[in-house]
């Protein structure tokens, strides 16, 4: 049989992927000859859990709050009212437009300041949400869209009013449509909120760069800092993963 | 059933799909409107429905004239009736049995009970028992124009409307649907109902329309229409149709 062996016994394909990273890896630290100093991390212990806890909490926040700012502004976009319209368009294609590091600078320092909002962590919650807000909509966007026009006829042929026909039949759709792009989303936020560290809230990033200028130890801080995150993306990704399979088993 | 239709035009653009259209009709109780593509059909039938507002015209059902003037008195006029679709369109995400009741108890007010027994007899009836729970997408075409015919029936509406239900089915299956609007209409229910199946039009229908260029070119009894029309179209359309059939 030709080509079987592109399929055959999986568990050692995995190992030879692992391999050929771990050699990838392995030859820049041989080349580099570092003295690896993994247990000088552990008298900081206390304070990766704390800047990883915040980084935690910081991400739930902002999730709650860009899903509500997406549902608003992807209502916005298709709103009968020409000025919701065109806010949501601007609020949409501004932020889309632009890179979260620029957000963040002139969002903390321009409004904040112009606006007295100085609590770090609320602003920094405030930046991620109105960020990931942009992109939640346009899911929500994209989703709203995948339901045929003809079933909002069938609806409105039915009696439904408008109210019902959101409620029974476009919402029930929608949230199973846009739950798998709505994790991704998630664990995207979980990641771009490492920019935070650069207006000094005190996440994940910004404590295990302060424990960097104490120890030196810059490989293994930012090693670790990298296996924080991926234990948070990870397994939202396989959720993902599932979820995108369950939902092309059901169409 | 009693129709009269008088001077309806609906333009998209600069084109007028009904270009002044009038039909009247006393007393029948099926109407079967055929015709050539693009002719109208449809748009005639969604504005009888309630779907789309006519730029000019009057339509009266049994005595009652269609007030296109809100969204409020299109509703109205919807309650009266029950449109069954080319494409089915059943709800994906309900059942077979949740796209029957979910309509009656939020649009119609009609209990649970009431709900759920009317579905499970409708189903019952149309041979669906054993696929009341299927979604949609475990069906075939078949048996969710039959689902659609239920929903429409579980309404109880004053008239029953069809576009081409049996348009995207294959000749068995076609068959078999137009024997359960042939049943109902025996039932002496009123039906009014697209078709390109002209056999179907002139012996399961009292009435037949002939629909083209946005206006009803000819119409009359079944019966005799077939054979005595003075509409060359009408005997030009027909004859092209039966040309091809064995
Ligand atoms: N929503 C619309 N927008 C623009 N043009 C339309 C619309 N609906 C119908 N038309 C046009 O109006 C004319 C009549 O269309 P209609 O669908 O009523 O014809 P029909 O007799 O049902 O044809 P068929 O047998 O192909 O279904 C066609 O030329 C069609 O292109
Ligand atoms: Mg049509």
């Amino acid at each position: 049989m030709k080509g079987s062996w592109k399929k055959s016994l999986p568990w050692l394909h995995a190992l030879l992927a692992v391999l050929l990273i771990a050699a990838f890896f392995g030859f820049a630290g041989w080349q580099l000859q570092h003295r690896w100093q993994w247990s000088r991390l552990l008298d900081y212990r206390s304070k990766f859990a704390f800047g990883f806890s915040m980084t935690v909490v910081i991400s739930f926040f902002s999730l709650i709050l860009s899903l509500l700012i997406g549902i608003l502004a992807a209502m916005g976009k298709r709103s009968e009212i020409l000025f919701l319209r065109y806010f949501a368009t601007a609020y949409i294609e501004l932020i889309r437009g632009t890179p979260l590091l620029v957000q963040t600078i002139f969002f903390f320092y321009f409004i904040g300041t112009a606006y007295r909002l100085n609590n770090r962590y609320i602003m920094g919650i405030l930046i991620l949400s109105v960020f990931s807000g942009a992109y939640v909509s346009e899911i929500i966007r994209s989703g709203l869209e995948s339901i045929p026009s003809a079933q909002l006829e069938t609806a409105r042929s039915l009696c439904f009013t408008k109210q019902q026909t959101y409620r029974y039949i476009v919402i029930p759709q929608v949230s199973r449509i846009v739950l798998p792009p709505l994790t991704g989303q998630f664990a995207s936020l979980i990641k771009d909120s490492s920019i935070l560290s650069l207006i000094a809230v005190n996440e994940f990033t910004k404590n295990v760069q302060e424990v960097d200028s104490i120890t030196f130890t810059s490989f293994e801080n930012y090693i670790l800092l990298a296996a924080g995150y991926l234990v948070l993306t990870l397994p939202i990704s396989l959720i993902t993963r599932h979820l995108e399979r369950k939902m092309s088993y059901a169409n | 059933m009693q129709i009269k239709i008088e001077g309806l035009t609906k333009k998209f653009g600069t084109m007028a799909a009904l270009d002044n259209l009038n039909l009247e009709l006393e007393d029948i109780s099926s109407l079967a409107v055929i015709g050539p593509s693009g002719g109208g059909k449809t748009t005639l039938l969604r504005i009888l429905a309630g779907l789309e507002i006519p730029d000019a015209g009057t339509v009266i059902m049994n005595g009652k004239a269609i007030d296109f003037s809100s969204e409020q008195s299109l509703m109205a006029h919807r309650r009266r009736i029950a449109m069954v679709f080319q494409a089915y369109n059943l709800f994906p995400h309900l059942t077979a049995f949740d796209n029957i009741t979910l309509p009656l108890i939020k649009t119609r007010g009609v209990s649970h009970e009431e709900a759920k027994s009317r579905a499970e007899t409708l189903l019952r009836q149309l041979g669906l028992a054993e696929h009341m729970n299927h979604s949609p997408t475990q069906l075939s075409g078949g048996q969710k124009q039959r689902v659609a015919i239920a929903r429409a029936l579980s309404l109880q509406p004053e008239i029953l409307l069809f576009d081409e239900p049996t348009s995207a089915l294959d000749p068995e299956i076609t068959a078999e649907i137009l024997d359960v609007i042939n049943a109902l209409r025996n039932e002496g229910r009123n039906i009014i109902l697209v078709t390109h199946e002209i056999g179907f039009a002139r012996h399961a229908c009292s009435h037949v329309a002939f629909v083209s260029e946005g206006q009803v070119a000819t119409h009359g009894e079944s019966e005799t229409l077939y054979t005595d029309s003075d509409s060359d179209e009408f005997r030009r359309f027909i004859s092209r149709i039966i040309g091809w059939k064995v």
